[in-house]
């Protein structure tokens, strides 16, 4: 990236159009592509199986016993169990086994990072090949019985009486609400919304997946009894009273709004919240959404890397990636990384914004500044680096805020932690209320969907056990079965990434171990 | 959920997937093991005098990236005593009184089988199966398939069983045989209450050719195996049907060759089975494998209305029918989509080196080009004149749906040879003429 000086960004406005859309009508930034053109663009990155595709690959799958990929789920997905059922042509049964694990077994399947989750985990990848495409063959399942509209769970047959409020109907709600459905409680969701689903229905990159599939994941949970009560917002529009009549709380708002970069500038018009650009993306047609012609994604988590990529598909014609530390500390993965690439994006590492240079009262530019550690590992601006970037869009994706601020009003008597988090037992998610449980990303901080749901399912296992004071245990998964003792576990009760199960690997290995591995050769060498 | 209760000849148990005779079912840490994955009976590996097995068992073949798509063994019979065995089969029925337990047995004389048949009884099992088939080591010995491939023999047998017991019993019979009605019709004139097919086919599985020993290699030699897994799924179906289809047998069936997956057992079930057992499929996955088998025999029989396994048992055995009887005039021909098609042209070369000559290339211009398909190359296209209906091409092709078989309306009356026969000689039909 060379350095302009500030008289270069007046041309950059010129190009701009004048179209104006609902809430942008503040802002000079128009559409930039045809629908046509739209909807190639964000069309499904990784499209459904065809049934030949879905039986090659599921005979691949070795049916491992003790799997590492169910361990590898946060959910605990009986994975090798779901795939035989496919290559059997037991794809309803497939579903069934996917589905009472995990309730977004659907969305899981298009948004989780397979690569550092189950596939990730794949022991195909010892025999020096390509794991088993766990996401898309869960995809083809559960895509099975959604479209054919086969009932695969069924609403509890005994009702215990128990009545439970969960605030929040995104990933972690759904995950406790359902979990409880099966167990016989009733559940009232409040949601603040219009829909429910959370940042499925709102927040996924378009072309990973329509809100469609969240809406009829929320179908699915109403099914099952669950109530929902949408555009509700806790504390505004019903109080604390009334949540306490219920029998026992279950708290999963998730994140607030995003971070503010706190530099001069920042309520210019055109600079916008990546997550309130993605939903956008998700609420109004596509061939209505304004987008700039330079976009600046200010951060290098997942979601700036989503803002990156739609920006272009959406018709940037250029979109700078731009973050305060080096390649190796961003906290997109990998494979992410790797399609904004492909996408097009730049990135500008070791740069942070400092102020964004307006025109006339919209964006024109962002003053950057290089970065560098010093002598004590702080982040430290480079002094004289400092440079203008003309932009016409700025997106900012350097993080949520914490829920702190509404929890403290609503529940003042609740722990949090020094970060924000509600502070919680982790096999149970319960508070130090003692009927008062949490998951999700209000008490992890900002998690994956799929690690929402397993813990929304952990806090319903822990709200029953407070009612019934039995403990509830996942079934041995059936690919399991005659597991006397499983060296890892279940991922629900323990869940496991990739980076973890090699670095149990590494403890496994001979030099770790010299006895182990000399046993292991010795008998070898006797065959 | 439908009902997958059976019951065969008396023997009751919660589904009809049985573990078969073998080493899955040798010891009551396995039996229970098996009935907590779900299964719904055990059939104990078979009991008799103790042997003492050779060290190397078992040998397979692969094909391509399948491995064990067929297993072979010469494993004798239980190396544990029968007192071991009856005491562990008592144990296991206390434990699981509605699953079966049967007690598969292979002894030699008249006193030695009334003996074990009354023992069987008394440790509780629900049935016992007469072992004739196995078709290595046992039979050297007269027992076996030794006597199961000798009907008259095997019938004798089954008397002296059907002398004393008190509880069904199943002769189990070999497939090492011309004609299997033979031997099944030998199980009904014995007083057999059933049958169970088939035991193992002889084999040999490989040869290594640098040793010039088959597998299992002992000490420099080999000996000929029972083969058995999913490649003699078809000669256990054809044997199944036709001892289903016979009038002069009559009697329930126990199906067993190369079950691995619900719809083989629903396959087996539709030809007559009543109860279906499985062995290799366990070895190679263990019993953990059940499960999908349950959970799909149920969706499927939800899926076509049944309510019982009785509405599938022997559904498809009546249409299976001497080749004679067979319609000349039935006709179907391949139908390509060539919006699939993905330009291997192994359709046509099978056809044109293999079958019939009813596949042409022609210039693609006139077809859309499936993906990936190099421009100009040409095309398959169906010599439909010329198609025989025999189905190769559909079954060479390699993606799914691009090559079906259509039935076509040739406008004549059905006519099977028999018929044809008939007419021809009463001069009411002229001969067909032969195929230029």
């Amino acid at each position: 990236m060379h350095q302009r000086p500030d008289a270069d960004l007046l041309d950059s406005r010129a190009r701009l159009g004048g179209a104006v859309v609902k809430d942008y009508a503040t802002m000079p930034l128009s559409p930039r592509l045809s629908a046509d053109q739209l909807a190639t663009n964000l069309a499904d990155i990784a499209p459904r199986f065809t049934e030949q595709q879905a039986l090659v690959e599921s005979s691949r799958c070795l049916f491992c016993f003790d799997a590492p990929c169910i361990t590898a789920c946060p959910t605990g997905i009986d994975i090798p169990a779901f795939i035989k059922k496919i290559m059997t042509g037991n794809v309803t049964g497939a579903a069934r086994t996917i589905l009472t694990a995990n309730i977004l077994g659907a969305s899981c399947a298009r948004v989780c990072p397979t690569e550092v989750l189950c596939e990730g985990a794949c022991v195909m990848l010892d025999r020096d090949s390509d794991p088993i495409k766990i996401g898309r063959l869960q995809r083809y399942a559960t895509d099975h019985v959604y479209e054919n509209r086969i009932p695969v769970l069924k609403p509890a047959a005994k009702k215990s009486g128990k009545r439970v409020a969960v605030i929040g109907g995104g990933p972690a709600g759904m995950g406790c609400a359902a979990e409880l459905a099966n167990l016989g409680h009733d559940v009232v969701i409040f949601e603040r919304q219009v829909n429910a689903g959370g940042l499925n229905t709102y927040g996924i990159a378009y072309y990973k997946m329509k809100p469609e599939v969240s809406l009829a994941e929320v179908d699915l949970v109403k099914s099952l009894g669950v109530e929902f009560r949408c555009g509700v917002e806790v504390g505004k529009d019903i109080d604390r009273a009334e949540l306490d009549r219920f029998d026992a709380i279950f708290i999963g708002v998730g994140l607030g709004d995003g971070q503010r970069l706190r530099i001069p500038g920042e309520d210019l018009p055109e600079v916008i919240d990546a997550l309130t650009f993605i939903e956008q993306i998700h609420t109004d047609p596509l061939h209505q959404i304004p987008v700039g012609a330079r976009v600046a994604v200010i951060g290098c988590g997942n979601t700036a890397i989503d803002a990156a990529t739609q920006a272009r598909r959406l018709g940037a014609s250029e979109v700078i990636v731009t973050y305060r530390r080096g390649e190796h500390d961003m906290s997109a993965y990998a494979f992410e990384y790797d399609l904004a690439k492909k996408d097009g994006a730049t990135f500008l590492f070791h740069h942070a914004p400092i102020e964004v240079i307006a025109k006339d009262g919209h964006v024109a530019g962002l003053r950057l500044v290089q970065t560098r550690r010093n002598g004590s590992g702080a982040l430290e601006f480079i002094e004289g680096s400092e440079f203008v970037e003309p932009f016409d869009m700025i997106l900012k994706a350097v993080g949520q805020q914490k829920q702190d601020n509404w929890l403290q009003k609503v529940f003042p008597e609740l722990t949090l932690n020094r970060n924000g988090t509600v502070a919680r037992d982790f096999a149970t998610g319960q508070t130090n209320l003692p009927n008062i449980f949490t998951g999700g990303d209000c008490a992890n901080g900002g998690r994956e969907v799929v690690n929402a749901v397993g813990e929304g399912k952990k806090a319903a296992r822990g709200i029953h056990k407070l009612f019934s004071d039995s403990q509830v245990l996942g079934p041995v998964q059936p690919s399991r079965w005659g597991a006397s003792t499983g060296p890892f576990g279940s991922g629900l009760d323990a869940p496991i990434r990739v980076p973890e199960l090699e670095a149990k690997y590494e403890q496994l290995s001979p030099a770790a171990h010299p006895g182990i591995a000399t046993s292991a050769l010795t008998s070898k060498n006797q065959e | 959920m439908a009902d997958l209760s059976t019951n065969l000849a008396g023997i009751k148990s919660p589904n009809p997937f049985w573990i078969a005779s073998g080493p899955p079912g040798n010891t009551a840490y396995q039996a229970h093991r098996a009935f907590e994955a779900g299964w719904g009976g055990v059939v104990w590996k078979t009991i008799g005098d103790p042997i003492r097995n050779v060290s190397s068992r078992y040998s397979s073949i692969d094909y391509g990236n399948q491995r064990m798509a067929g297993l072979n063994n010469i494993e004798l019979i239980s190396d544990r005593s029968p007192e071991t065995n009856f005491r562990e089969i008592a144990e296991v029925k206390k434990r699981w009184p509605h699953h079966a337990v049967i007690a598969s047995l292979m002894v030699d004389t008249r006193e030695n089988w009334h003996d074990f048949v009354k023992r069987s009884a008394d440790c509780g099992a629900d049935g016992i199966e007469l072992n004739f088939g196995c078709p290595h080591g046992m039979c050297e010995r007269g027992m076996g398939s030794a006597v199961g491939q000798n009907p008259d023999v095997a019938a004798t047998i089954i008397g002296w069983a059907m002398e004393v017991a008190t509880i069904p019993v199943i002769a189990k019979l070999t497939p090492n045989i011309t004609d299997i009605t033979a031997a099944a019709r030998a199980a009904k004139r014995g007083g057999a209450n059933a049958i169970s097919l088939i035991n193992t086919i002889n084999s040999i599985t490989q040869v290594n050719l640098d040793t010039f020993v088959p597998e299992p290699f002992v000490a420099g030699r080999s000996s000929h195996g029972g083969y058995c897994g999913p490649a003699v799924k078809p000669i256990a179906l054809n044997m199944v049907q036709s001892c289903a289809s016979d009038p002069d047998v009559r009697l329930p069936i126990s199906g067993i060759g190369g079950i691995t997956t619900w719809r083989d057992a629903a396959e087996f079930i539709a030809l007559g089975s009543t109860t279906v057992q499985v062995c290799t499929a366990v070895m190679h996955y263990g019993f953990r494998i059940v499960e999908d088998m349950i959970d799909g025999l149920n969706d499927y029989l939800d899926s076509k209305g049944f309510k019982s396994l009785e509405e599938l048992r022997g559904r498809a055995v009546d249409t299976v029918q001497r080749w004679e009887t067979l319609d000349l005039n039935y006709k179907r021909i391949a139908e390509i989509d060539y919006g699939k098609c993905i330009g291997c042209n192994l359709c046509y070369i099978a056809c044109e080196d293999g079958a019939h000559q009813a596949i042409a290339l022609v210039d693609p211009a006139s077809y859309g080009l499936g993906p990936g398909r190099v421009p100009n190359k040409p095309v398959p296209e169906i010599k439909e004149a010329e198609c025989v209906g025999c189905n190769l091409c559909s079954l060479v092709c390699p993606v799914h749906g691009c090559i079906t078989m259509v039935s076509v309306d040739t406008g004549l009356e059905p006519l099977a040879w028999a018929d044809y026969q008939t007419r021809l000689a009463a001069g009411d039909a002229t001969a067909f003429a032969p195929h230029p």
